[in-house]
């Protein structure tokens, strides 16, 4: 394909997209996995249905503002995959919630992919990734 | 020879090596909570720069976006701190600030002509040194440590009074001296790596070093909450982790040195808003 | 340690059956137990806001289990419907027992 400005905008545009797609679990480890088993119980997770929003870059590991929502979700186990330990928190919903949807800030060693499950009120799972980047600063300042 | 080889690599590092070129200040406006703070200006007459900007305007939109908001804004947690400690008798006297002060209010302007010229001692003083002198003389209680949750607190909460207003520092008269000597400071290099304040905040701000974006190096936002710190922190701990960063001794916080780097970077951010308590990464 | 305090922001006055978007936050260094002692070379023990409960006239509203990768002066950001007037109560529960708590009152209107 011609190289021109205008399919590379085109690609772009595709790569961004397919950036908020939920992922596969391609990322994930025996601690996430572990992690996950132990609040689905072993049971099925599809994928999709989960929104994730955090930004592409954190300017600063420490504080990575990220949200959290699933339509008819009871609760929401948020992992970070690629922290020494990937719990960060798990989110229940009572009654008077209103919507299934929580944002907070996290902390985040490097560049890696954040999990989120979804546990929906008939009892079945559902899961999204995301990936964010990590920056060193310079001077380490 | 060891000298140029010094200052060759420190040159070569920012010229062609670590230092990439960076997209610049962004364009985005600072309101809080309703109020315009200026974070572009022209520079004073005889600086270096053309326009002058606040370091808000080098970060990214998420770490921006804690600052536009009173809530949000972590540092305010220590602000409502400010406060108490404003409202509580202490020391010998059992008086609070307030007692004397009346609303914290009254201070508005005292930050944004820091550091002021001490007659008495005969040299500028932080608004830490003239905290700390009058909770000592006039309320009978013991100094704050200069990077304590008090003084932070009291710091963040008065130079909040004079947030929007513009940075303005007095140039003239005795305080020049000591404007002149920051600024030799500002130029000097030092450390094992041999850098000065001038050649990442002057000859790269807007650049890339690493990941970091660099700013101009402006002390508009002090003290100010940052990501690395997660807390506040004041002014003079930023000198100190920047010296460190460079591999050289640190002075001290209050030192005579940080004065004049204090009142030498106030004069160079002349016009600024001053954004206290800020929010970096 | 600096003071753990926490504060909040609710609306004052809702609607009946209205959802509404309420604020929390609570200084806390949030230690995560990895950190070394500089000077003693020796972890630093962990210390977290462990839990964080919202409920509304007694009814729950959202329960966050908090693991340490939330960062330091822990946050919180979610919805609420709001049936009727009454009083939002918010309890953080640290690592070493203590429960901080808050209350707000919402008016219908």
């Amino acid at each position: 394909m011609d190289l021109n400005r205008r399919n590379v905008l085109i690609l772009g545009t595709g790569a961004v997209a397919m950036a908020a797609l939920p992922l596969p679990a391609f990322a994930v480890d025996a601690g996430v996995d572990e992690a996950i088993a132990a609040f689905t119980g072993g049971a099925d997770v599809a994928d999709g249905g989960v929104d994730i929003e955090a930004p592409e870059i954190a300017e600063n590991g420490n504080t990575v503002p990220v949200a959290v929502s699933a339509d008819g979700a009871s609760e929401i186990l948020l992992l970070a995959t690629g922290n020494p330990n990937p719990d960060v928190a798990t989110f229940r919903f009572g009654k008077l919630s209103g919507d299934s949807s929580a944002a907070t800030r996290i902390r985040l060693a490097k560049t890696q992919d954040l999990v989120a499950v979804a546990k929906m009120q008939d009892g079945s799972f559902a899961k999204a990734g995301r990936t964010v980047k990590v920056t060193i600063g310079g001077c380490g300042g | 020879m060891k000298r140029l080889l010094k200052s060759a690599i420190a040159v070569t590092a920012l010229g062609a090596g670590y230092a990439i070129a960076g997209p610049g200040p962004d364009e985005d406006q600072l309101v809080i909570d309703g109020l315009e703070i200026t974070t572009e200006v022209a520079a004073p007459e005889g600086s270096p720069l053309d326009t002058l900007y606040s370091g808000w305007r080098f970060r990214s939109d998420a770490t921006q976006s804690l600052e536009t908001d009173d809530f949000e804004n972590p540092a305010m947690v220590a602000v409502e701190y400010g406060i108490e400690l404003w409202e509580t008798p202490a020391g010998a006297s059992n008086k609070s600030c307030a007692d004397c002060h009346g609303d914290v209010e009254s201070l508005r302007g005292l930050r944004a002509n820091m550091p002021r010229w001490n007659a008495e001692k005969g040299k500028p003083e932080s608004l830490e040194h003239i905290i700390n002198d009058s909770i000592v003389a006039h309320q009978g209680a013991e100094k704050w440590k200069w990077e304590s949750p008090e003084m932070l607190a009291m710091t963040a909460l008065i130079g909040m009074q004079s947030r929007g207003m513009p940075m303005t520092v007095e140039t003239d008269g005795p305080m020049a001296d000591w404007i002149d000597k920051g600024k030799a400071l500002y130029y000097t290099r030092v450390g094992q790596l041999d850098m000065a304040c001038s050649n990442c905040h002057e000859d790269n701000y807007g650049n890339m070093i690493r990941a970091d974006h660099l700013s101009q190096g402006h002390i508009n936002g002090f003290p100010t909450y940052r990501f690395k710190w997660q807390g506040l922190g004041s002014l003079h701990r930023r000198f100190s982790g920047c010296m460190k960063n460079i591999r050289a001794e640190p002075f001290k916080r209050g030192s005579d040195e940080f004065v004049a780097l204090e009142a030498y970077l106030a004069s160079r951010g002349t016009g600024l808003g001053i954004e206290t308590p800020a929010v970096r990464n | 340690m600096a003071k753990v305090k926490p504060r909040v922001k609710v609306p004052k006055k809702a609607k009946a059956g209205e959802t509404i978007t309420i604020k929390s936050l609570i200084s806390h260094p949030m230690e995560t137990g990895q950190r070394k002692d500089k000077k003693t070379g020796d972890l630093i023990p962990r210390r977290i806001i462990n839990k964080f409960e919202v409920t509304f006239n007694g009814e729950d509203v959202i329960t966050v289990d908090i693991d340490p990768a939330v960062s330091a002066n822990p946050y919180f950001q979610f919805d609420m419907v709001v049936p009727e007037a009454g009083t939002v109560r918010f309890e953080w529960t640290d690592d070493d027992g203590t429960v901080y708590d808050l209350e707000k009152k919402i008016a219908i209107g």
